[in-house]
């Protein structure tokens, strides 16, 4: 049997010859299929052809990796951020291997509450995500470049002190962050990436509630972990399956509480 | 670190004809180009040594790309860089106006069918790599590349049979 998948392979010529024949017979059988492929075969052959005088261009200055990399020294100064995060990632893995054992029992607790709060918390964190994940002039008001300065700002304006948890362990880097409404108090957004570009934010605002428990939320192709901490309510939302997310969740957790 | 160079400017032509084929302006197309490379500097020693670099430079500028079009969605209508119109065309020879059509044409498929068509048809990327770039599974990528090819030729179809009229 030939099949549609049979038929693309043919247009990238990617048939192995017993393959090949099997798809030409069948196009001899089938004129209008053969019509159809040849058309599409040709359309293929254009647009490289169209593109190649692209590729063939030599490298502009501006894109060699030397003048990059100049370029960047520029911003990054003595390079001294990576060692601190290295450090302070070390110390994170130590940390949450002492408290996994309490969280967990947190976070298998039943939740019970008709109408919880880390539901509000969650659908905030969501919105705000939606709106600056794809954000590109300025994903962040306030870059990890001054990310002292950034925490400083934040943990002041939420009446709370927060610290940007490490989560190079997962692969993703801090961007910075930014101050959002909510209601009538303040929330703050610390954005991350990975190296592909994918985004996740932390969302930290007041609100009330005994629950504990980790709350998921899946709106879209964004998940949510949502939870409630003395007094604040805290989510992280990512382009992430749940089982992605769950560790993550569980290191903000620690990681926000200011010790790592 | 310095293996990154011999490493990344060999595949830099490949990245620039992606990003034009998506982006059609020359300059908008190197932005996203340098973009992607300092991204790429940035995360070097976050890739995978073991990973294919070239899947996760695509894969990378695809983000970019991604992430700044969506922002131009919600922004509502700019006038685009790609809303060049198609210079005089009825006096093109029958194989240049073609050539111009399938360009033109790829921009009018949504992003995922015209990034597929590209990642597969032009830069050969396999058929797995391209689902990783794209983070879809491989069923979605042939039945997706499918329905791309078919909208292109029926797009080109149409264009080729309203020119004729016009010229008619």
């Amino acid at each position: 049997m030939i099949g549609e998948d049979d038929l693309q392979a043919f247009i990238d010529d990617r048939l192995d010859a017993s393959r090949r024949a099997a798809v030409e017979a069948h196009l001899d059988a089938h004129p209008e299929i053969r019509e159809r492929v040849t058309a599409e075969r040709r359309q293929r052959a254009m647009l490289r052809g169209q593109l190649a005088a692209k590729f063939a261009e030599p490298i502009p200055a501006r894109l060699r990796i030397a003048n990059i990399r100049a370029a960047r020294r520029g911003i990054w100064g003595s390079g001294n951020w990576t060692g601190q995060v290295r450090l302070a990632a070390a110390a994170l893995v130590i940390f949450v291997v002492g408290a996994a054992g309490g969280w967990f029992a947190n976070g298998l607790a039943p939740a019970s509450s008709p109408v919880a709060p880390t539901t509000s918390v969650a659908q905030g964190a969501t919105a705000a995500y939606r709106t600056f994940v794809v954000e590109v002039a300025h994903p962040v008001e306030v870059s990890a470049a001054q990310e002292a300065h950034l925490l400083q700002w934040l943990s002041k304006r939420l009446g709370r002190p927060l610290a940007a948890p490490d989560l190079s362990h997962f692969g993703y880097r801090l961007m910075g962050g930014r101050l959002l409404p909510a209601g009538d108090a303040a929330a703050a957004q610390l954005m991350y990436d990975d190296a592909s570009g994918r985004r996740l934010t932390v969302y930290v605002r007041a609100a009330s509630g005994t629950e504990t428990a980790f709350r998921f939320q899946q709106e879209g192709d964004a998940a949510t972990f949502a939870w409630i901490d003395r007094g604040f309510g805290f989510a992280v939302t990512g382009m992430a399956s749940r089982d992605e997310l769950l560790p993550i969740a569980e290191a903000v957790y620690h990681g926000l509480a200011g010790k790592s | 670190m310095a293996d990154a160079d011999a490493l990344l400017e060999p595949l830099i032509p490949a990245l620039r004809r992606y990003a034009y084929a998506l982006l059609r302006d020359h300059d908008a197309a190197d932005d996203l180009v340098q973009d992607t490379l300092e991204r790429a500097l940035s995360r070097w020693r976050l890739r995978r040594p073991d990973g294919d670099l070239r899947a996760w430079l695509f894969t990378i500028q695809r983000n970019l790309f991604v992430n700044a079009w969506r922002q131009r969605q919600r922004q509502g209508p700019h006038a685009a860089l790609d809303d060049v119109a198609m210079p005089g065309t009825a006096a093109s020879q029958e194989a240049g106006l073609e050539v111009q059509d399938v360009l033109a044409a790829l921009d009018q498929l949504p992003e995922e069918q015209k990034s597929l068509l590209l990642l597969i048809g032009v830069e050969d990327f396999s058929y797995d790599d391209a689902a990783r770039i794209l983070g879809v599974p491989m069923g979605t990528v042939m039945s997706r590349l499918s329905r791309g090819r078919q909208k292109l030729r029926s797009i080109l179809e149409t264009g080729r049979a309203t020119l004729l009229r016009r010229v008619k």
